[in-house]
């Protein structure tokens, strides 16, 4: 018969306050595992999609907008900006390299993005199979969005208006799938990409054949082209449909792309290009580094709210450990005295109050872990079917890791004072007064 | 085997007890009578080594229990001295053969599961083995008490009371198998009473 083996017998007596102890701390544990682990990898992911675009260029609207969906492709573009105007930005010498985005498409809810082959350079993109988009139509696709969409080279599908898995079909013309990438552990993964040319056949295709829908009819005016953001994505059709009645229109209309990312030659880029688009210019200039550490800092209130929470959790779980062995020592006063007259020395007693403690605390860290990848996984899935952005951690993170010796630690605490009791405890005295 | 030269104790009120010498050799059984409050635990949780004696000496087998200090006098006490008290205590959240184990292991001694069912066997509560403590009548649990003084083969086993909480029924019983079991294994036997029922049973006996 082991101490160890003692104290589990200990815990299992009492059962309910050993459960509750349990609770509380799982549930702290599991909180704080939860939230640096979901704030962490946002930030990972975050930070490597945004790693080495200094600006972006759209339709004025909100900054943080424009960042959201140029550069994640998670929220709705801000507008359209003329290519005439984007090809005086890229002139300017301070200018290392830009990359054109036109979006506003998607197929089962991925997002069929317009660019040149630049992108998939910025995001070190490398082929598994096939190669890179050689004229309109031809897309290649992101790790991710292949496997979930289950296709190969060689496949077609039709686009679909918009960013709903249930679109209008953009049912002319279709895609031929000619190239996959290798997974880059950026928002690529969870793309369709395809040259800036197809996104616009693809709209004046439409213009060409069909009548433009109605909802579109409604809010089309020529002039207010640029600045709403809320029917940005109709912008191209708009565009065409406002030329419906001209002839071979698609050669002769201003072009549009999306947004624009831009990379700097050097820090004098960043003082003034931004301020000259923002000022001289109908488009806007936004500093990712700016607005998602804005982002950060608005969601860092929740976080560390949420995360205080967790914290404040796992002290009363020390707390309700303190009282719980405090109270079952006092039932036990006897035992003690019992086992100090077979044998047991002080230090031992002590050990076994410390003991009870540190395996409480263990179950409690891990039902903490196990409940915090539960909350992971929910909110992976949820993240995933909104956003296809899972948070995902396959091994134990460095928080969990740390989040051990900090919940022994607490347990070590918690049984301090009960332990100092039963090491105190007079043997003579509770055997006489029993 | 076990002896005591000018024992006495002094409370912290001032009050202090002088204890006669005693002396019980193996097999022996030593009867203590004295009416409470004539210091009859005090002179046992003195033999056992729990307390300080104001003056005097007690030697088990050649070794001066007071000139052990701390753990090695716990370890003394659980390999050489068992105790069987008024109503038996178990740890309550494990079995009576578990309580058993425990004993052997507090004292620091390797576990021996058939000596402890053999013990078990001898003081017919073998069917109560894996039972809780609790769960047992209170006959039924002062023997399990003997058992678990027998367990560690103490060269002395000290009893305080063993037989007042029962009936004369279970007292005899408990009596007997308390003397038989002990210097069955070659123990000496301190029974410290106010219960003159087992005066007629042990011949050798001290008032105090």
């Amino acid at each position: 018969m082991k101490m160890l083996q003692l104290a589990y017998a200990n815990l299992k007596e009492h059962f309910l306050t050993t459960a509750l102890s349990i609770m509380l701390l799982s549930i702290g544990v599991g909180m704080v595992s939860f939230i640096v682990t979901v704030s962490e990898q946002l930030n990972d992911r975050f930070n490597s999609d945004i790693r080495g675009i200094d600006m972006v260029v759209g339709a004025k609207g909100s900054p943080l907008q424009l960042i959201l969906s140029a550069v994640y492709q998670i929220d709705n573009p801000t507008g359209n900006i003329p290519l005439d105007e984007v090809k005086k930005v890229r002139r300017n010498p301070l200018i290392r390299y830009t990359i054109p985005l036109s979006y506003g498409d998607s197929y089962k809810g991925f997002r069929i993005v317009g660019t040149d082959t630049m992108y998939l350079n910025h995001f070190k993109a490398k082929f598994r199979n096939g190669h890179a988009w050689n004229r309109s139509m031809e897309v290649v696709l992101g790790s991710t969005a292949a496997e979930r969409l289950r296709m190969g080279l060689g496949a077609h599908f039709h686009g679909t208006h918009g960013f709903e898995e249930e679109g209008h079909a953009h049912d002319e013309v279709h895609y031929d799938v000619v190239g996959i990438l290798e997974p880059t552990g950026t928002v690529a993964d969870r793309l369709i990409l395809t040259s800036t040319e197809s996104v616009w056949d693809i709209h004046n295709q439409e213009t060409h054949d069909e009548k433009p829908h109605s909802e579109e009819d409604n809010d089309h005016e020529h002039g207010d082209a640029h600045g709403e953001p809320e029917h940005a994505h109709n912008r191209e059709h708009e565009e065409h449909d406002s030329h419906a009645g001209h002839e071979h229109h698609d050669h002769s209309e201003p072009k549009e792309i999306t947004a624009l990312l831009v990379k700097f030659k050097n820090p004098m880029g960043l003082m003034q290009i931004p301020r000259f688009i923002n000022e001289k210019t109908s488009m806007q200039a936004a500093l990712p580094a700016i607005e998602i550490n804005r982002l950060y800092e608005l969601m860092g209130i929740g976080f560390g709210t949420l995360q205080a929470i967790g914290i404040l959790i796992m002290i009363i779980a020390a707390l309700s450990v303190f009282i719980s062995l405090l109270n079952s020592l006092k039932e036990r006063k006897y035992e003690l005295a019992l086992m100090r007259s077979l044998g047991a020395s002080p230090a031992k007693l002590f050990g076994l109050v410390i003991q009870e403690s540190l395996l409480l605390c263990l179950a409690g860290y891990v039902f903490g872990i196990i409940l915090g990848r539960i909350a992971i996984m929910t909110l992976s899935s949820f993240g995933e079917e909104q956003f296809h952005f899972s948070v995902w951690q396959s091994g134990i993170s460095a928080i969990e890791i740390w989040l051990l010796p900090f919940t022994l630690g607490v347990g070590l605490v918690a049984a301090l004072i009960p332990a100092i009791h039963a090491y105190r405890s007079d043997i003579s005295t509770v055997l006489r007064n029993e | 085997m076990l002896q005591t030269t000018n024992l006495s104790f002094g409370y912290t009120n001032g009050s202090s007890f002088s204890f006669p010498n005693l002396s019980v050799s193996v097999k022996e059984v030593l009867l203590v009578l004295g009416s409470s409050g004539s210091g009859k635990t005090t002179l046992l949780h003195l033999l056992a080594g729990l307390m300080e004696p104001k003056s005097g000496s007690i030697s088990i087998e050649g070794q001066f229990i007071t000139e052990l200090k701390g753990s090695n006098r716990d370890r003394f006490r659980g390999k050489n001295i068992g105790m069987v008290f008024q109503q038996a205590q178990f740890i309550r959240s494990v079995s009576v053969m578990q309580n058993l184990q425990l004993a052997r292991s507090l004292a620091g001694l390797p576990d021996d599961k058939a000596f402890a069912k053999q013990l078990l066997n001898e003081l017919g509560i073998a069917h109560k083995a894996n039972n809780r403590p609790s769960e047992l009548s209170i006959g039924e649990r002062q023997r399990a008490g003997i058992a678990r003084a027998l367990v560690t083969k103490p060269k002395v086993v000290l009893a305080d009371e063993p037989t007042s909480a029962l009936d004369d029924e279970n007292c005899a019983l408990v009596a007997g198998l308390l003397q038989k079991t002990v210097t069955g294994h070659g123990a000496a036997l301190i029974i410290v009473t106010h219960d003159q029922r087992l005066k007629n049973r042990f011949p050798k006996s001290v008032e105090i």
